[in-house]
This record gives structure tokens, C-alpha cells and sequence, in this order.
């Protein structure tokens, strides 16, 4: 090009120039943050809009009350002894309605991608990573409502719940690693999908799925072979299993349950946060 | 305040572009270009629509990156050491990009939580910027409820909030009218003199570009055409020119020469791609 504005300084300067000195805090203090940002900005939206905390309690009403009701008198599902089928199902409704919530929360992602806050996001310093974990956990926030609402309900209807405080906070944080998971399978999906409607129509025919291949509504002991199959590669089994073991007190592989939530949320993260580039383009 | 500071000796540059080529598939957005922004001043981009600005602008801002070339801002690679650029950078982007479920200090806060501000200085920061931008009334409102002007504003302010060494404006007057126009750029000029920051913007408005930047460069085609301060690009047409003026015949002239090597295929091949996208 003949005429070339403002050259570059010429690279035989005689030292290098000194780049600006940046102070950037380490990563134990960055994921940290991010994630508590996340949380705080989410709960500001909840406050803004609590409609749809209020729609969303409708669902899980509907489960326990019709369905949990019925099939208590139908006595058709084994329960462990002492566990009334009510009590059974109720943290099984509590990890469902977590995951109707989380498995579209890739359409926030699209809708900010839509209307540009996203680009915006990712040029603050936020890893990838953080910013995706970040949101997990707000997913998580968002679901927390649902074990309030379902915990109020079993109160009214006297489920025999063990009402110990650390063992709902640890049902909570049970029910937020697990949607913290399926809102990063809903991230994942929306970086394939990148559109609102594909998406909504992939999370529809995975949801339920989700839902009956799992121990949410019966016991695996019921179930045949290919389903048995099926629940144990289900993390949503994990997590209705723990949810059990907090709240009702059955012997229950706490550690293992955990343990295979916190992996998926992890190799969720990290998948979601690969695909994080094609939707900021 | 002081006035910008000039070039400090062996202190890097706030942005350097070194031979940046940037593909889409089989389109170029930018082919090759160099250029430098030196310390404290305001440096245009100006082309036409497609000219390949906001390509160049992404890859400073580290949201793409280049397909061959270097960028550093302030001597950070911009690839190899994202999180120092974007700590440096204010970037206000040509799309909207405010948050409309939130309101006006929420919009702001959040940033100053997302570049690391300390707990104590960060409320002060958020109202210091919006009563800067003039929205200290509105900001507890939600910015769905915000005029066009009030929301690009907000997002001036959400850019502002880290103080950055180099503030990053895609079009920041589009979709304005003439007043609000004016009085963005006078929010800027006015920071800037405070504090000395060093300005990228890009612009389809000559006569502001006339009026605000210290230097522009003029980009056709993902290509530098032209170069310089305002002044110096006027003189070199004639003694009444304007910068449109100065736009229309360096564009104009770019568009006869690939007429001749057949540039108008090139036009078509984008054109399509465009559509494709949309
Ligand atoms: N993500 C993308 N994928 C494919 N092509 C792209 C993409 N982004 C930009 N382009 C193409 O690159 C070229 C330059 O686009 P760019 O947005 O940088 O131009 P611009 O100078 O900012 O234009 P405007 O003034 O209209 O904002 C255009 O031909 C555009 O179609
Ligand atoms: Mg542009």
C-alpha cells in the first residue's frame, strides 16, 4: 500500500519497550469471584422478575400433590421400609424440576449471545471457563427455589423428612451441583444448536428421558435391565440418590453420588466451554 | 487534569498492528494491515460499511483471533496474554450489549466485579461513572425502561468503570440523534482530558471524526488506504477540502482500481456470504 499510516515503530529499536505492567489476581481468586458474581447478578434478575419463580413452583405442586398422592394410595412402587411413597418421591420431584429449569438455561446463553452481552462478557477478564462456570452456578441459584418450594410443600402435606439444617443445606447444594450440570449440557447443546428453537426442541426430547431413566420416580430395583442400564450412567440417579440419603435418611452411596455430580459438572463446564467460541462469532 | 502524556521512552505502545490478516472461510475481512496508536491520543478507523473495522476491533478486544499478523496492546499479545488486554481495555462494541433485565447500576456493577475492582472502591467507581454519563437519576431503573441514548450512554459507562489505558468505541454515536451524538462525544473528550486515556474508535461521521481524532486511518476492503491526522489528509486534496471529501476520493479511487483487476467479483462473493449468515 503506497500510502501507510503511522508505521509501527520499527522493530530495531535498540531495547525492546517495557510492556505495561497488568495485575492479574490468581486463579483461586478469580474462579471465586466470577462465580459469586454470577450468583449475585442471577438473584438480582430473580428479584426483578419472580413470576416465573412463582410459574415454576406450579409444576412440582402438580407432581406431589396428583400424582404422589395417587400412586401413595395405589401402593404400585416398593418403597424402602418406613418410607412412605410420598416422602419417597418428593426429592425425586425436587431434582426434576431443578433439571426443567437448568436443561434451558442454554437459551439465556443464546438470548444474551442475541442481544450482545455475551461478546461483552468475554472481553472482561474472564476465562472462558469462569464465565461458564459462573452461569452453571447460577443455574444453581435459580433451582435452589424449587428445594424450597418442594421442602414447604412436604411440610404441609407432613412428609417424615429429616429436617436436620445441614442436612437440607447439603440437599441444596446437591440440587445446585446438579443443575449446575444440566444447565452445562443445556450451554453444550446451545453451542451446537446456536438457535433458540432447535434448542428448546432438543432439551423437550431429552428432558423426559432424563427424567424416567432415572430412580426419581421408582426404585432401579423395578426396572428392567436396558433401563437399569440406562439410570447408572444418569447423573440425575446420582443426584435423586443423594437428595434420599440427605432428606430421608436411606442408607444411600453419598460419596460416590457426590462424586460422580461433581465430575460431570466438571467435564460439563469444560464442554460447554469449548463450544463458547462459536457463539460469541 | 494533565494533558495527555506523550510517548513515555521504552514503554510499549497502546496498540500495535502488525500485518493483521483476518479470514472468514474464503472472505478477508482484513488483509494485511499496520498501524500504531500512540500514547493519549484519539485515533480514528474510518471506511465504509464491510471496510473490515469491528474485525480488527475483535481481535484487539481478544474475542477473534487473527489469521496471521500480531496485535499487542500496550506490548501485551493479544493472544498469548488475554487477560492482561482485556484488563486494559474499555470496550464499548458496535451491537447493543447492556443487560435490559437489569438495571442501570446493576449494568455497571457487574463489570466493576468482573475486572476485579477492590470491594472498597467499587460502589464508588459505579456512581462515579454513571453521574459521569449523566444517568445518576435513572440508575436504579431497569434499562429496559432506557431511551436509545440513555442505553448507549450506560454502556460508555459499563467501558469506563475499569479506568482503561485504552478505551475501545465501535460507532459509538450509532443510531443517535444529532444532540446525543454530540453529547456522547463530549462525555468522551471530557474523560479524556482527565485522564489521559488513549481512544480507538471508528466512525461513519467525517465531520466528527474531523473534530475529535488526533490521527485516522481509512480502511477499504480490509486494506489501509490512507493515513494521518485530519489536517494533514485535507491539505493533501486542496485548501476547501473535508474529510468526506477526503473519504469519497480515497474509497472512490479504491473502487475504480479493482474495477480494472475485476474487484467486482470479490463484491459478489461477499455479498453472498453476507446472506448466507443472515
Ligand atoms: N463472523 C463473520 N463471519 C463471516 N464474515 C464476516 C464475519 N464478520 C465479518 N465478516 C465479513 O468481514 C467483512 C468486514 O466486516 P466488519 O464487520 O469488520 O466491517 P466494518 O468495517 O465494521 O463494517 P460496518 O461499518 O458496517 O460496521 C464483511 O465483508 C463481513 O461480511
Ligand atoms: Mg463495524
Amino acid at each position: 500500500m503506497s500510502a501507510a499510516p503511522a508505521a509501527p515503530p520499527s522493530a530495531s529499536a535498540s531495547a525492546a519497550p517495557r510492556p505495561v505492567a497488568v495485575d492479574v489476581p490468581p486463579w483461586w481468586r478469580l474462579y471465586p469471584n466470577r462465580i459469586v458474581t454470577f450468583w449475585l447478578v442471577e438473584l438480582r434478575k430473580i428479584r426483578h422478575d419472580r413470576t416465573e419463580l412463582y410459574m415454576r413452583a406450579v409444576q412440582p405442586v402438580l407432581w406431589l400433590l396428583i400424582f404422589g398422592e395417587t400412586f401413595s394410595r395405589i401402593r404400585a412402587i416398593p418403597t424402602p421400609p418406613g418410607v412412605s411413597y410420598l416422602a419417597y418421591l418428593s426429592p425425586g420431584i425436587m431434582a426434576q424440576s431443578a433439571l426443567f429449569i437448568a436443561i434451558f438455561f442454554g437459551i439465556q446463553i443464546i438470548w444474551e449471545r442475541d442481544s450482545g452481552i455475551l461478546t461483552k462478557l468475554m472481553a472482561t477478564p474472564t476465562p472462558r471457563l469462569a464465565l461458564i462456570s459462573g452461569k452453571a452456578f447460577a443455574a444453581g441459584v435459580r433451582s435452589v427455589s424449587q428445594v424450597v418450594v418442594i421442602l414447604a410443600l412436604s411440610a404441609v402435606l407432613q412428609v417424615r423428612f429429616d429436617w436436620n439444617p445441614l442436612h437440607l443445606l447439603g440437599a441444596a447444594l446437591v440440587v445446585v451441583l446438579g443443575a449446575a450440570f444440566f444447565s452445562c449440557l443445556s450451554m453444550t447443546i446451545a453451542g451446537i444448536v446456536l438457535h433458540r428453537e432447535r434448542l428448546m426442541g432438543v432439551g423437550q426430547a431429552i428432558t423426559m428421558p432424563l427424567f424416567f431413566a432415572s430412580n426419581a420416580l421408582y426404585p432401579v430395583a423395578v426396572m428392567p435391565g436396558w433401563l437399569r442400564a440406562l439410570s447408572s450412567v444418569n447423573p440425575m440417579s446420582y443426584e435423586v440418590d443423594a437428595l434420599r440419603g440427605m432428606l430421608l435418611g436411606t442408607p444411600t452411596a453419598l460419596l460416590l453420588d457426590v462424586g460422580v455430580l461433581a465430575a460431570a459438572v466438571v467435564a460439563g463446564v469444560a464442554a460447554a466451554a469449548s463450544l463458547l467460541p462459536r457463539l460469541a462469532r | 487534569m494533565a494533558a495527555p502524556p506523550a510517548d513515555l521512552p521504552g514503554v510499549a505502545l497502546p496498540l500495535t498492528v502488525r500485518d493483521l490478516r483476518v479470514c472468514f472461510g474464503s472472505v478477508t475481512a482484513v488483509d494485511g494491515i499496520s498501524f500504531a496508536i500512540r500514547r493519549g491520543e484519539v485515533f480514528g478507523l474510518l471506511g465504509a460499511n464491510g471496510a473490515g473495522k469491528t474485525t480488527t476491533i475483535r481481535v484487539t478486544t481478544t474475542l477473534i483471533r487473527a489469521s496471521s499478523g500480531s496485535v499487542a496492546v500496550f506490548g501485551h499479545d493479544v493472544r498469548a496474554d488475554a487477560l492482561r488486554v482485556r484488563h486494559l481495555i474499555g470496550y464499548l462494541p458496535q451491537a447493543l450489549s447492556a443487560d435490559f433485565q437489569l438495571s442501570g447500576y446493576e449494568n455497571v456493577w457487574l463489570f466493576a466485579r468482573l475486572f476485579d475492582l477492590p470491594r472498597r472502591e467499587r460502589e464508588a467507581r459505579v456512581r462515579e461513572v454513571l453521574r459521569a454519563m449523566g444517568l445518576d437519576d435513572v440508575r436504579d431503573r431497569l434499562v429496559s425502561t432506557f431511551s436509545g441514548g440513555m442505553v448507549r450512554r450506560l454502556e460508555l459507562a459499563q467501558a469506563l468503570v475499569n479506568r482503561p489505558a485504552l478505551l475501545v468505541l465501535d460507532e459509538p454515536t450509532i443510531g443517535l440523534d444529532p444532540l446525543a451524538r454530540a453529547d456522547v462525544w463530549e462525555r468522551v473528550r471530557e474523560l479524556r482530558e482527565q485522564t489521559g486515556m488513549t481512544v480507538l474508535v471508528t466512525t461513519h461521521y467525517m465531520e466528527e471524526a474531523d473534530t475529535l481524532c488526533d490521527r485516522v486511518a481509512l480502511m477499504h476492503r480490509g486494506r489501509l488506504v490512507a493515513g494521518g491526522t485530519p489536517g494533514e489528509l485535507k491539505a493533501a486534496l486542496g485548501p476547501e477540502a473535508t474529510l468526506d471529501d477526503v473519504f469519497r476520493h480515497h474509497v472512490g479511487k479504491a473502487i475504480e482500481d479493482e474495477d480494472v483487476t475485476g474487484g467486482g467479483r470479490d463484491v459478489r462473493r461477499t455479498r453472498r456470504a453476507a446472506q448466507r449468515l443472515g
